[in-house]
């Protein structure tokens, strides 16, 4: 667990959850799944009346065999009914509980556990970005996936059979003390090797089921990757580097699954060599008590029947909690997301909403590093109007692209302050500044679904009739209309199945619904064709009338047409100006930039 | 990809075929596993006979006679304690027998899922959705196998049921009769929980795999769902799929509560009806009491067994649901052939001819039709063409990752569906658009795996410009990406991605827009190179392209217009034969004088 203060500056690693102890991590669970606790009492006298029903169903049937058709004089009929007819109400009594029990458990369990999913996949969307990307995908997934069904085994067919067992043990316990406290002891000192080992085998199978817990997550990175990487494992043919890889993943798997059960098999049969020596010692220090004391051959069988009482529970027990460790370890990384800070701090019910209408930005003193990195950006101070339409250039590296994600709190300063509207964005309300500010990536993923649902993450309430509206604002509704299903086709998964520039237009559609006031654009590269990239030109310049535009532009025509030219080199803003003024500062870095561009450009 | 239609009544026999798929594949270990729990079974029975001969010659004549020899007291001891080690060398075979065939039945079936994920063509990919893939290797692999775990008990403890079930017979006909309606009781209880839980069961796993689907997808899209403010909303769409699992799950966890009592209450039940019956029959004079209180001693000792049956068949419907989804995978076909024809080896750039070439997604529509195209030795080619004109697509085909409809695409004269396996990647590089990376090293990204100098790797970065980047990383070649590291940019993986192809030498380079996130700078740069580079080397080269810079590159550039080529030449002759080529080249045309973005819409 994390104990140190968020810095001003994104995490990078994922807690793993691995410090996390076994009996903290239940805590931990229930707090962020308050469900389980829900009527936890009534569900533990079911239990208890379940577990009782299993000792006093076969008592109930040998009383009857013993008292009533074995009774001295012939059977008795009467007493054989009538226990009959108890025995039958304790089996429905005894099930009915057990049924209630379960019931109680899954319900219990599976809404706790919908509550934990649900809560870690938000908590992974409000970490930063720079946490999200330091893990695999496939292990983001299987935390919120194959981890939690894990403990779901646990939580129905473990948790509270254990505390019963434990109560089961005590009363044994007792009912031993007072048959004889001299044998009693003799049970607990056979069983004393076992309990003292368990400490020392959760240890061990904890970390044995860590293990295996990381395996899974590195088995499912290693079989994402002929899934996502199809058409490059395909095309250079690496099938069978590719599948030696996940050969080892899955090897690695086995054995720590193999080793893991190593662990839970040894411990689980010491116990059964305990019950061996607390049978013997009973049956030997019996004999012997016999001769001093007041112990009688009855006493001793008695005893031996205890001691069954006993050993069962103690089995079961150090089953669930052998079994457990997979489970815990499972929660502990499901938890761990959730112990991982989100460094933006959310300004709460304090924050201040932004007023509509076109922002003015300001960054005082601005310096950003990656942790441990050298600065990106040092000491930034500039000012951009209302309304007018920046454009920041510099080459690959120069730290461009980082006023992007200061701007949209993507990340915050390390130092110094990105206002909008004089108001800090740290203390902006979060719903206010994604309503304000929105960011057009560099690359416009889209979601598995059709035109009009990926551009209704914009405005979620837009009608089929505003999204035309909007398209026929920005210029791009005959593209629309020339689509075979218009609004409503396919764009297959991350868009794939439209070209990079469609997917642009659909961004930026998306982006025009959304109606901000500041309009950060991540400039897209990739060369479309140019009737295209006209179409996308002119719908951009639509999109930034009347708002507050920063353009981190990749295309020296873009900042031709910005009212201002932001240059920076090596993290400093070093000219600004309109692109006519800055084009002649011979020797500038804008001069220079200008130049190369030109060259390549030209024609040949 | 299930099929529900077969799920009634027939699961309980598909799960036995299920485990034989099981058994005939580790025969070994499962025979290790049903010994340990036979040796198990007959120990726990040896524990009560050890009992008796204690009570018998030890206990009651040292009670009797006020003295004990020690050597008996030290058999007491002996006894106990060999049944109890070799009741815990049953354990241990039993259960580790058990997981280690659980885990490597998981294993073999993962190996082969995964490697139909990699035989199987790029149509299939593109037809199911990674989250599902994932789960399908995952989740319903293990689902598949969980019966093994409790199989070996329920195995072993059947040995205690024969020999219980003989001597009911030995005892009383009749009433061994009347007891055992508890076997065709038990499997009337099991069909009606196979057909309850069935389709649940089904659901469920299908809901595991949705649930997969939607955390892959937004946490790939992790960037929009922030910047725009989204992660209510995402979390809805999760959460509904969540509770839907749940609520789910929760249905099967209630018929598993009636279930799982009602098969434990079931020889209780038995015990009663004997007894009423043997009741009757004593009065008659048609049995004794003793065999009364024999059958029902034995038919509890029975519901031990009926207990693991019952654990073993609980786990069958998610077995059989499991097993059908990743048996699907299996089951696909259409893997693509191969010929025995080999590539000249030579260093010399290949000659590509592609001839009358046909290929559409959707039959009514169809994308290339009749395309002609031919890039000699060493030549450049670009093929220039409006989005969605099929460019990519073409590229596909001459990589292979699909296969034409009709027509034919030749490399040195031979058609690249009688190549050998391997091949063609040997020869041909293709660089997507979206660049893909391993989970590996740069080294590994780059190389693959091949064995290839680092001095080749280092040139191969230059060629690319990402040798500065790369040297600037705190590992150098060996820094791991996509884990827990180094994130790169759109354009440095795109850069790593050239770096790839160029490392293999190839005879065939093809680019789709591969450059397209790098800054245009940076791209002016890799293109100067490229072309010494690949003339150098004589390879020849086809790119597609957009940006004149790239064009000026190229030898030739083909027009690909309504699924054919429809002009080649050079570019300048084309701009001047072609209006349609004229007018998307410079539909977007960069002034060096300074005119703005409008200055080219009004060229338009």
């Amino acid at each position: 667990m994390s104990t140190t203060a968020p810095a001003a500056t994104a995490g990078t690693k994922m807690d793993s959850g691995e410090d996390i102890g076994a009996i903290a991590t239940i805590r931990l669970g229930m707090k962020y799944s308050p469900e389980l606790r829900e009527g936890i009492g009534l569900t533990m006298l079911f239990a208890i009346i379940s577990s009782c029903g299993q000792i006093v169903v076969p008592i109930a049937v040998q009383q009857t065999l013993d008292r009533g058709l074995n009774a001295p004089g012939g059977p008795r009929l009467d007493y054989v009914a009538w226990m009959g007819v108890l025995a039958a109400v304790a089996i429905g009594l005894t099930s009915w509980a057990s049924y209630a029990m379960t019931t109680r458990l899954f319900t219990t369990s599976e809404h706790g556990l919908a509550t934990l999913r649900t809560k870690a996949f938000r908590h992974v969307h409000d970490l930063p970005l720079l946490t999200q990307n330091t893990e695999r995908r496939g292990a983001l997934v299987s935390r919120v996936t194959t981890d939690v069904d894990q403990v779901s085994q646990f939580l129905v067919f473990g948790g509270l059979i254990f505390v019963v067992s434990i109560g089961q043990m005590l009363v044994a316990t007792v009912l031993m003390l007072v048959y004889s406290w001299e044998l009693a002891a003799v049970v607990w000192l056979a069983f004393l090797p076992l309990f003292l080992s368990i400490r020392w085998f959760q240890k061990k199978l904890s970390a044995a089921y860590t293990v295996v817990r990381h395996q899974v997550g590195v088995l499912l990175g290693a079989i994402s990757e002929p899934v996502v990487g199809a058409a490059v494992v395909r095309s250079y043919g690496v099938e069978d580097r590719t599948q030696a890889r996940i050969d080892t993943a899955i090897q690695d798997w086995q054995n720590a699954y193999t080793h893991a059960q190593t662990y839970t098999v040894t411990s689980f049969s010491l116990g059964g060599l305990s019950a061996g020596l607390a049978n013997a010692g009973v049956i030997i220090i019996g004999v012997l008590l016999g001769f001093t004391g007041d112990m009688t051959p009855g006493k001793v069988l008695a005893f031996a029947f205890l001691v069954s009482l006993f050993v069962g529970p103690v089995q079961m027990g150090t089953q669930i909690l052998t079994d457990a460790q997979n489970a815990i370890s499972s929660w502990r990384r499901v938890l761990g997301i959730l112990e991982t800070p989100a460094d933006l701090i959310d300004p709460g019910p304090d924050g201040e909403v932004l007023p509509r209408g076109p922002i003015d930005v300001r960054f005082a003193d601005v310096t950003f590093n990656y942790p441990d990195g050298p600065p990106v950006l040092r000491e930034v101070d500039l000012a951009i109007d209302a309304g007018t339409r920046v454009a920041i250039v510099g080459e690959t590296g120069s730290g461009k692209s980082t006023f992007a994600k200061l701007l949209t709190r993507l990340m915050d300063p390390v130092d110094g302050a990105v206002l909008l509207d004089g108001v800090d964005v740290r203390r902006i309300e979060p719903r206010s500044l994604r309503r304000s500010v929105v960011l057009v990536p560099q690359e416009g993923f889209l979601f598995d679904d059709t035109i009009a649902a990926n551009v209704r993450y914009g405005r979620l309430e837009a009608s089929e009739a505003e999204i035309r509206e909007s398209a026929t604002q920005l210029g791009i509704d005959d593209w629309l209309d020339g689509l075979p299903r218009g609004l409503h086709t396919q764009v297959g998964q991350r868009g794939e199945s439209m070209s990079a520039g469609e997917r642009q237009l659909v961004a930026l559609l998306r982006a025009h619904l959304a109606d901000p006031d500041l309009l950060v654009l991540d400039e897209a590269t990739s060369a479309v064709d140019p009737a295209l990239e006209m179409q996308i030109g002119r719908a951009l310049e639509r999109l930034m009338q009347s708002r507050t535009s920063v353009t981190i532009a990749h295309r020296l025509s873009t900042a031709e047409g910005a009212d201002e030219v932001i240059v920076v080199d090596k993290g400093r803003v070093v000219q600004r100006g309109p692109h006519s003024v800055l084009v002649t500062q011979e020797g500038s870095v804008y001069a220079g930039l200008h130049a190369s561009w030109i060259a390549q450009h030209s024609q040949v | 990809m299930t099929d529900d239609a077969d799920s009634k009544g027939t699961t309980t026999a598909d799960g036995f075929r299920v485990l034989w798929v099981g058994v005939k594949r580790e025969p070994r270990v499962f025979i290790v596993a049903t010994l340990g729990a036979v040796l198990f079974g007959v120990l726990t029975v040896a524990d009560a006979w050890v009992l008796g001969w204690s009570t018998q010659h030890v206990l009651i004549p040292a009670f009797d006679t006020g003295e004990i020899g020690t050597d008996l007291l030290v058999w007491v001891f002996v006894l106990f304690m060999s049944v109890a080690i070799l009741r815990a060398i049953g354990i241990v075979a039993r259960r580790l027998g058990g997981g280690i065939m659980y885990y490597r039945m998981q294993s073999h079936t993962r190996r082969g899922v995964t490697r139909q994920y990699l035989a199987l063509p790029m149509e299939w990919h593109q037809r199911h959705p990674t989250g599902q893939l994932l789960s399908n290797a995952y989740s319903d692999v293990e689902a598949a196998w969980s019966p093994i775990m409790p199989l070996p008990m329920a195995l072993g403890t059947v040995v205690m049921m024969v020999v219980a079930v003989a001597q009911m017979f030995v005892a009383d006909v009749v009433m061994a009769i009347v007891g055992l309606l508890v076997f065709p009781a038990v499997v009337v209880a099991n069909l009606l929980y196979q057909r309850y839980a069935s389709p649940l069961m089904t659901r469920a796993q299908g809901l595991r795999a949705e649930v997969s689907e939607i955390a892959h997808e937004s946490f790939d899209g992790a960037m929009v769902v922030k910047t725009l403010g989204r992660e209510v909303e995402e979390t809805d769409r999760f959460r509904a799929k969540a509770q839907e699992l749940r609520d789910v799950n929760i249905r099967a966890g209630r018929i598993r509560a009636v279930f799982d009592p009602a098969l434990a209450s079931l020889p209780g039940l038995g015990v009663l009806v004997v007894l009423a019956v043997g009741v009757s029959r004593v009065s008659s004079g048609a049995t004794s009491a003793g065999d009364v209180v024999t059958i029902a001693y034995l038919l509890t000792i029975v519901s031990f067994p009926i207990r693991a049956i019952g654990w073993l068949l609980g786990e069958f419907p998610r077995s059989v649901v499991g097993y059908r989804r990743a048996k699907a995978v299996l089951d696909a076909t259409g893997a693509m052939s191969f010929g025995p024809d080999e590539l000249p080896r030579t260093d010399a750039g290949a000659l590509l001819q592609v001839e009358d070439l046909h290929y559409s997604y959707d039959p009514d529509n169809p994308l290339l039709r009749g395309l002609d195209l031919e890039v000699k030795p060493g030549r450049t080619v670009a093929l220039v063409g409006a989005t969605a004109s099929g460019k990519s697509t073409l590229t596909s085909l001459l990589s292979r990752l699909v296969d034409p409809d009709a027509g034919a695409i030749r490399l040195d004269g031979r058609d690249l569906r009688t190549l050998r396996k391997g091949e063609l990647p040997r020869d041909v590089a293709l660089v997507p658009q979206t660049a893909f990376m391993f989970d590996d090293t740069v080294r590994g990204n780059v190389t693959l795996g091949a064995d290839v100098p680092d001095e080749e790797v280092w040139s191969a970065l230059r060629t690319s410009q990402a040798d500065g980047f790369v040297a600037a990383l705190p590992d150098g070649l060996d820094t791991k990406l996509g884990e827990r590291g180094t994130s790169l940019s759109g354009g440095q993986r795109q850069r790593l991605s050239l770096a790839r192809a160029l490392v293999r030498r190839p005879r065939l380079l093809i680019l789709d827009d591969a450059t397209s996130a790098v800054d245009p700078e940076v791209e002016a740069r890799i293109l100067a190179s490229l072309r010494d580079d690949v003339h150098g080397a004589a390879a020849s080269l086809l790119v597609v392209a957009y940006r004149k810079a790239t064009i000026s590159l190229a030898d030739e550039v083909a027009h690909l217009e309504g699924g054919r080529i429809v002009g080649r030449g050079t570019h300048a002759e084309l701009l001047e034969s072609s209006p349609a080529y004229a007018h998307l080249v410079n539909a977007y045309e960069v002034d060096p004088e300074g005119s703005s973005v409008d200055a080219g819409r009004d060229n338009a």
